[in-house]
């Protein structure tokens, strides 16, 4: 079996961020997984258990000085190396900012095909089919790279649940340096501190959502007590997000996340298409509106017609009961 | 300073968007076609710069010859001339001839820095701004909330999903600009106007010394589907009691 290649994106101080379970998961798909990180001379070792933990069946780590401050060139340069040095016939990255960014270069520089935003990957003999849920979810294209390849795809996260098997990797380090002439330096790296316990929006299992209902950026606080009594991310829809009551992060839509959660609550959401695409894939959809004529009730399993100020307070003590 | 801004038309996300799931390309017919806002953002961004300093300002596009209308646009916002790419056999094309054809045509032009939307709302990729700058050969900088111009190089802060990272590069450069990076402003009478003054170059495949034989596709489309419609479940008005009656519904989906 061709090895697949998983690259590990990792944080300033060198942790392994969380979409490295998914990737390696996804290269296992396709042939044998091997772990790809950057990390600063003498701390890639530390990364092997972990790495095996989620199924790598080698872990290549590239070490330079320059970890943290080139922005992606290192990484890419990693990434080359690996590829020439194992011939594999895909390279899986996240569909992360970084990860678009390494993932469009390495597809110009080793002349390969690219597939970007996948939701799942399989193997068909040697080829690499990726899915792709396009338009919010109202279609599903598959398609692959002919070419000798390896195939380039990107993985929107949180899509796979899957888990590779654990491992106990072999280790392969190489020393790399990129000219930084030809790259964007980094100044300063500014992780937000996570101020809250709530799950994450991208990939998260229960969501709920205000709306320009809401009425003000102190009535919000309500979607964010359902969302807490529900153990649920929050989200919003970009009339949320224009009035200023919610950072533009939390936009569920065309213009923003796209959210397949087992549950979505909509509160105070009409439901324009630019709100659906972003979540009309969502298992079950419950919303609540005054207006009986919203659309968001043509998609949804259960609706509410009626005040969110009322209902979702009755909702909150319903749900307190039964624990 | 040369600076070219890439504008994309796509269907418009207020409305329905389709694919034909016969070939898996965008039924351009389906939807109203608009210029996607976030390059409005990217361009605004160079019009900033041009307010106070001496630049000149590039709309380049790749399409059919309904790209006109967005690069006019892109003229009646305030740039200074427009490039529109434009052969039938660019049809169907992928991320890596998109980026080629792209990248050849910024050569042709000549730049000191390119500015682009860091995500369109039809493709949602996100890469063709890095996929150009590496057929450039030059630094990228993706995904900026924020633009610093300074002599001979650029800055800005980028938002990924973990916080902020400060970066700078040395010109020439491509850099992509999120939502956060610009309000852009409309275009007035006047603008509108001497729009229609304003220089509109066609170039082929052949006018970028590039030819179809070269290109075999790198990725192939091999099915598309179309989800079916999700309809409407229960529907009540609320009495006093669908707070309660909504958490019976999620305990019997087991959902809580």
């Amino acid at each position: 079996m061709s090895h697949a290649l998983a690259f590990i994106e990792t944080s300033a101080s060198g942790e392994v961020r969380n979409t490295a379970a998914m990737l390696i998961a996804a290269a296992s798909k396709l042939g044998t997984p091997v772990a790809v990180v950057v990390a600063a001379p003498g701390t890639g070792d530390a990364l092997i258990a972990e790495l095996g933990e989620l199924g790598a069946a080698q872990v290549y780590v590239a070490e330079t000085d320059q970890f943290g401050s080139v922005l992606v060139a290192p990484q890419l340069a990693a990434l080359e190396a690996a590829s020439a040095a194992l011939q594999p016939s895909a390279i899986v990255l996240a569909h992360s900012i970084d990860g678009r960014e390494i993932a469009g270069r390495l597809a110009v520089r080793l002349r390969t095909g690219l597939l970007v935003d996948v939701v799942d990957v399989r193997a068909d003999g040697d080829v690499v089919v990726a899915t792709h849920s396009v338009f919010g979810g109202a279609y599903t294209v598959e398609a692959t790279v002919p070419g000798a390849g390896p195939a380039i795809v990107t993985v929107r996260q949180g899509a796979i649940d899957a888990r590779a098997e654990t491992a106990s990797p072999t280790l392969t380090t190489q020393s790399i340096t990129v000219d930084p002439a030809s790259a964007a330096v980094i100044d300063e790296v500014h992780d937000a501190v996570v101020a809250t316990d709530r799950p994450e929006l991208r990939g998260a299992t229960r969501v709920v959502s205000g709306g320009r209902g809401l009425g003000s950026q102190a009535n919000f606080a309500l979607v964010e007590q359902l969302a807490d009594a529900l153990g649920a991310a929050v989200g919003a829809s970009r009339a949320a997000v224009d009035a200023g009551y919610v950072p533009q992060t939390s936009q569920v839509g065309q213009t923003g996340i796209t959210v397949s959660p087992q549950l979505y609550v909509a509160l105070g959401i009409s439901g324009a298409i630019q709100h659906r695409a972003g979540m009309q894939t969502a298992k079950t959809i419950v919303a609540i509106n005054k207006d009986a004529d919203a659309p968001i009730f043509d998609i949804a399993d259960f609706g509410i017609v009626g005040d969110v100020f009322t209902v979702v307070p009755q909702l909150i003590e319903a749900l307190g009961k039964r624990e | 300073m040369k600076i070219i801004v890439l504008v994309k038309q796509v269907p418009d996300t207020w409305g329905e968007r389709t694919l034909d799931t016969a070939t898996g390309r965008l039924d351009r017919s389906a939807s109203d076609a608009v210029i996607d806002e976030i390059d409005e953002r990217a361009l605004e961004v160079a019009l900033q710069y041009k307010d106070g300093q001496d630049a000149e300002v590039v709309a380049l596009s790749m399409g059919p010859s309904t790209v006109t209308e967005v690069l006019r646009k892109s003229l009646a916002m305030g740039a200074d001339s427009a490039l529109h790419v434009r052969d039938d056999a660019l049809l169907g094309s992928d991320l890596s001839r998109t980026a080629a054809v792209l990248a050849a045509a910024i050569t042709k032009s000549g730049f000191d820095l390119v500015i682009a939307g860091n995500e369109a709302t039809d493709g949602r990729g996100g890469v063709i701004p890095a996929m150009i700058a590496e057929h450039l050969g030059v630094p990228s900088m993706t995904y900026l909330d924020t633009v610093e111009f300074a002599p001979g190089s650029i800055s800005g802060v980028r938002g990924d999903e973990h916080g902020t990272v400060s970066v700078h590069a040395s010109l020439p450069a491509v850099i992509s600009v999120t939502e956060a990076s610009a309000e852009a402003r409309f275009p007035n009478f006047k603008g509108i106007m001497k729009a229609k003054k304003k220089p509109l170059d066609v170039w082929t495949l052949a006018d970028l010394g590039l030819d179809d034989s070269g290109f075999a596709p790198s990725t192939v489309v091999t099915s598309t589907t179309e989800r079916p419609a999700r309809t409407a479940g229960k529907k009540i008005v609320d009495e006093g009691n669908a707070g309660n009656e909504l958490a019976e519904f999620l305990a019997a989906g087991r959902l809580i």
